[in-house]
């Protein structure tokens, strides 16, 4: 399924935070999860994710570290900060909000076409 | 994976890599950053039974076009698109990037504690005579030696070049100390004014990591010169800033903050400022447009203009030049300028371009000085004998004698190349062997003339 590119960018946020809320991270497994959590649905440009970290890591929400993979390569590992918990609830209230809402209208009728049909 | 498939995966990250690099919105620290994602999907790729080239393709197609990300990056971090000093990087680098922060902050130091030292045998700058003319005729000798110290060091210079560099130093320090010059005598102050230009193209010996001889080494010296001058102004226009507030906050509690700043802070500061700059022009090298050549670009239509504007003068009004005793100064100054304009338009231009306007401004330019120099040089020798040969007029002559000579073949050259009848690198090379003829000539005015003229 193509998900359009502003609902991309602004989901981005809470899912990122979402997934380093579950422990320290690094971009690919970050992607792979997100994958995974999607049941594939989910596809995003792997290098946008890093201008998206990046930008959490200048706003203080997370945290990076220079470590090493298991290979012995350079990774950067990032982690969640006390404002980004702090952002990931706000968040979670916000698109709380926004699906309640939706709900709220007729949008629920329209149910999901099956994938073939 | 086989041995070969892991040689040409490692090539293709390697070509993908300075292609990534190449944007300046992405640093590296971010391209190890994507190469470790695109290392990772291309593991697990070819765990799934793709061959490495595959694996690779699919790979970078994922990380998404360049030209995007490069946008995206830029977004985020706008600042990158505009350059800067890399100051002490994490990641490779670092630890020489310190290194030599370290050895330049120690030399500047030790120019400003070498400045102090004499106060310690009684020679003031505020004290007699005796002390102020100490500190001119050592003046270059407090500073250069460090910067060239520094190159040296930074070069891994050879014994042999230790031992030029050593040897023209020593030799400037016991010339300009030891002459018994005459009390107030011009011998001296020539000397303390030819020893700096002496001693600043002993640097680059050091500069060149003793291969001096090096057509290019030279060239990179005096792109070095030009960009070295424009941050040590840089430098002391701050540090004016820095004194002047210093006075004025010292002043609003009532004390009086001179002293201090004309004893040490300028003294010190005027000194360290050399080995500073010098090491900030280094560091900076490629990452920051060169300026001299830019104020080249803008002056030399100017100047141009402002010759030929006086040429045409001249030649409607019918006046001569007046012949004043230091009237040749001022146009050896006027011919140093076009001589530091040419050097400068050479030291930047693309070798291999095809001669354009600017190279016929440049020829003009180069012709009208001569034209101006030649009338100006034409009155003077023919009054020379009236004057007589004081050692100054002598220095005077010499220096623009030089100048013409510089000038005439660079007036050919550039006539050669913008006719098409040769290229550019002849006219470079000619700038570049120049270049110790300026250094004999002010060894002589330094070693030799106190001895000709007397000492007077």
């Amino acid at each position: 399924m193509d998900i359009g590119k502003d609902l991309v960018a602004a989901s981005a946020t809470p899912l990122v935070l979402a997934i380093l809320s579950e422990g320290e991270s690094y971009g690919y497994a970050i992607i792979k999860r997100v994958d995974e959590l999607s049941g594939g649905k989910l596809q995003w440009t792997d290098g946008m994710l890093y201008p998206v970290l990046h930008r959490l890591e200048r706003n203080g929400l997370v945290e990076a570290s220079w470590g090493r993979s298991e290979s012995g390569r350079r990774r950067k590992y990032y982690r969640l900060t006390e404002d980004g918990s702090r952002e990931l609830a706000d968040q979670q209230r916000q698109w709380q909000v926004v699906s309640e809402t939706l709900r709220a209208t007729p949008f629920q009728m329209f149910e999901p076409v099956p994938q073939g049909a | 994976m086989s041995e070969k498939g892991r040689q040409l995966l490692e090539d293709r990250i390697g070509e993908w890599r300075s292609y990534v690099r190449r944007r300046q919105a992405i640093e590296a620290a971010d391209a190890d950053e994507l190469e470790d994602h695109l290392r990772s999907q291309v593991a697990e790729l070819v765990q799934a039974g793709l061959d490495e080239d595959e694996a690779f393709l699919i790979g970078v197609k994922r990380l998404g076009e360049l030209d995007v990300l490069s946008r995206e990056f830029a977004r985020e971090h706008s600042e990158r698109l505009w350059k800067r000093l890399v100051v002490a990087q994490d990641g490779d680098g670092g630890g020489e990037w310190r290194r030599e922060a370290t050895a330049a902050v120690g030399l500047a130091v030790a120019a400003a504690v070498a400045i102090k030292a004499p106060e310690l045998f009684g020679l003031r700058w505020d004290g007699p005579d005796v002390g102020q003319l100490f500190y001119l005729r050592n003046l270059s000798l407090f500073a250069l030696p460090f910067l060239a110290g520094f190159f040296a060091w930074k070069r891994t210079m050879d014994a042999v070049g230790w031992g030029w560099l050593a040897a023209l130093f020593v030799a400037g320090a016991l010339a300009v100390n030891l002459t018994p010059f005459a009390p107030e005598g011009h011998t001296e102050v020539l000397a303390i004014l030819h020893l700096p230009i002496a001693l600043w193209l002993a640097v680059g010996i050091a500069y060149a990591g003793g291969a001096w001889r090096s057509h290019d080494h030279r060239m990179n010296y005096v792109r070095f010169s030009g960009e070295w001058f424009i941050y040590y102004v840089l430098i002391a226009l701050g540090g004016g800033v820095l004194m002047g507030l210093t006075m004025f906050v010292f002043g609003a509690i009532g004390l009086d903050a001179e002293w201090l700043l004309t004893t040490w802070i300028l003294p010190c500061g005027a000194v360290g400022a050399v080995v500073i700059a010098g090491w900030l022009v280094e560091a900076k090298q490629s990452v920051i447009e060169n300026m001299a050549p830019v104020l080249t670009l803008i002056f030399t239509p100017l100047f141009t203009l402002m010759l030929l504007a006086f040429l045409i003068t001249m030649a409607l009004t019918g006046s001569g030049i007046e012949v004043e005793r230091d009237v040749l100064i001022g146009f050896d100054l006027l011919l140093v300028l076009v001589v530091g304009l040419l050097l400068y338009s050479v030291s930047a231009r693309d070798p291999h371009a095809e001669p354009g306007f600017f190279d016929v401004l440049s020829l003009l330019l180069v012709v009208c000085a001569l034209a101006v120099d030649a009338m100006a040089l034409w009155a003077i020798l023919a009054r020379i004998t009236a004057f007589g040969f004081s050692p100054n007029r002598v220095a005077a002559l010499g220096e623009n004698l030089i100048l013409v000579a510089n000038l005439t073949g660079s007036a050919v050259l550039y006539a050669r190349f913008v006719s098409r009848r040769s290229g550019f690198a002849p006219l470079e090379r000619w700038q570049t062997a120049y270049l110790p003829v300026y250094a004999a000539w002010a060894w002589i005015v330094v070693l030799l003339f106190p001895l000709v003229f007397g000492f007077q």
